[in-house]
């Protein structure tokens, strides 16, 4: 990318560039790349998850705003702008700014190392995957911080679940992980989507291995990590109105939702990658391959993100003791026995990757 | 036997799975709801909506100030003053409802006794501030003229029930 804005600007301005200024505009030019595309991705998003939630309720959803309701989320983000945004009182103002800024950049920030296609990367961390984990836990302090700063009880309450939940879930999550590192053999995001190749019968990804229920268990607990229904008793309308969103108004709930959009995203991107084979094809077959890798991954995505909407409106919410229960009786022991069946597994039949 | 069937329905989440084939089904099934601003739902003559003041058909007000429905209103929204008119007959000089306490219980049509007040099937009258909701008594007459004929007809589709 640098070498090719030195070129770039030789050609177009005369300018001979810096190496370093060559190297951080290249940065910058690839953050832009992957954030702008998202952010209208995070748009459409919020638009099909009302679309599908309302198809499944046999309404019709949003079909005002644009051909068929296209434009609404754009109409929706104008009318947030456009508002006043209120800060409580009694609250601490410059946590409380923090906190929505704090979710939308860490939801972001995740984005750098998710592969779209064979090399197309912006930062090529061979500790990829630990990276990824790192910045999802980070993301409890945006809801944490903000329940404490409102200084109001329902977002203390809904913060006090939220990092209660995200926490536990994480602990399976992790062990999820750990069986789809050992049959990779690599932390780097590329190298795991590249071990998927033709895992078994010419189907790529890890999803028609015995890590199926991995990858289902994967899917539950990132429906617990993103706050998703049927998880959501963060935010749960009817016992805490709207838990840590409640005191937030134009912008800065703005950017909780859209933060919470781009995990949810993330998390999609993240199942696509460590079980449906990233961007390469469902199939092992040579034509496949001439469709190219980013639209299979999008496509991925895109399916994973309908699982969640369908989720959402088939499933009700949880009662708290069974999210607990299910996050540390059911996932945890299940996870665990997996790691050690896997690694017997690879261990007698001679797979260990090298 | 029945303990290894529990177990195998739990972990192949064979309910989530029929659930979720639910939804899915329903997905493509015609939608309940109307498309609301372009299509509207049937109204019933009896809708109480938008209160209007109607008129003859010569253009004489009806309402002959009798005050019957200011004393019905529970909600105590209509206030009426009534003075002698040019041509001798008794007329309202004021007749005000305030459309924020109404309760749309349609009580004012019931006790007028020449059909005057009437609660229309117009119920799109949102409007940005709320004075503009504290309707006079030409505001009301105004929506008699622009609603007579809707009003007529369910009147004359409700009578027989009378």
């Amino acid at each position: 990318m640098a070498d090719l804005l030195v070129e770039f600007f030789q050609w177009g301005f005369g300018v001979t560039l810096v190496p370093w200024l060559a190297i951080i505009l290249g940065i910058v030019v690839g953050i832009l790349a992957i954030v702008l595309p998202l952010l209208l991705v995070v748009a459409m998003s919020v638009y099909m998850d009302r679309k599908v939630w309302a198809a499944m309720q046999m309404r019709r959803g949003p079909n005002v705003v644009g051909p068929w309701g296209l434009m609404q989320s754009f109409a929706d983000g104008l009318k947030l702008f456009l508002k006043e945004t209120i800060i409580p009182a009694s609250a601490n103002k410059f946590i409380f700014l923090l906190a929505p800024a704090l979710t939308f950049i860490l939801a972001l920030v995740g984005w750098a190392v998710i592969p779209f296609d064979a090399g197309m990367v912006l930062a090529d961390l061979n500790v990829g995957i630990l990276y990824i984990f790192a910045i999802s836990s980070l993301g409890v302090y945006g809801i944490i911080l903000s329940g404490w700063a409102s200084n109001s009880r329902y977002a203390f309450l809904g913060a006090l679940r939220s990092s209660a939940q995200m926490v536990s879930y994480e602990v399976s999550m992790g062990f999820v992980l750990v069986t789809v590192l050992m049959c990779a053999g690599s932390l780097n995001l590329s190298e795991i989507v590249m071990a998927q190749k033709d895992t078994f019968l010419g189907v790529n990804g890890y999803w028609f291995t015995p890590l199926f229920p991995m990858m289902i268990i994967f899917f539950i607990s990132a429906l617990a990590e993103t706050n998703r229904p049927p998880f959501d008793l963060p935010e749960a309308e009817a016992e805490i109105v709207a838990g840590y969103q409640v005191e937030y108004s134009s912008m800065a709930f703005a950017l909780f939702f859209l933060g919470e959009y781009a995990n949810i995203i993330l998390m999609c991107a993240m199942t696509s990658i460590l079980f449906l084979g990233g961007w390469l094809p469902p199939f092992d077959w040579e034509p496949l391959y001439l469709i190219p890798g980013w639209i299979w991954f999008f496509g991925k995505i895109f399916f994973m993100f309908f699982v969640f909407a369908w989720v959402k409106a088939t499933v009700p919410r949880y009662r708290y003791d069974q999210l607990m229960r299910l996050g540390w009786k059911v996932f945890l022991p299940i996870s665990l026995l997996w790691v050690v069946l896997t690694g017997l597994f690879l261990l007698l039949t001679d797979k260990i990757p090298a | 036997m029945t303990l290894l069937k529990h177990a195998a329905r739990t972990f192949l989440l064979s309910e989530f799975v029929k659930a979720m084939w639910l939804t899915f089904r329903y997905m493509f099934r015609p939608k309940a709801t109307i498309n609301y601003p372009y299509e509207k739902g049937p109204l019933s003559p009896r809708f109480r909506g938008e209160h209007a003041l109607r008129r003859y058909d010569n253009g004489e007000e009806r309402c002959i100030a009798c005050k019957l429905c200011e004393a019905i209103c529970p909600a105590q929204a209509i206030v009426i003053e009534a003075a002698v008119a040019d041509d001798g007959s008794r007329r309202t000089t004021r007749y005000d409802i305030d459309m924020t306490k109404c309760i749309y219980c349609g009580y004012c049509q019931e006790a007028c006794p020449v059909e005057a007040i009437v609660e229309g099937p117009n119920f799109e009258f949102a409007t940005e501030t709320r004075e503009e909701l504290f309707y006079n008594k030409e505001k009301l007459l105004k929506n008699g003229d622009m609603w007579e004929q809707e009003i007529a007809t369910s009147i004359k589709l409700d009578a027989p029930y009378r």
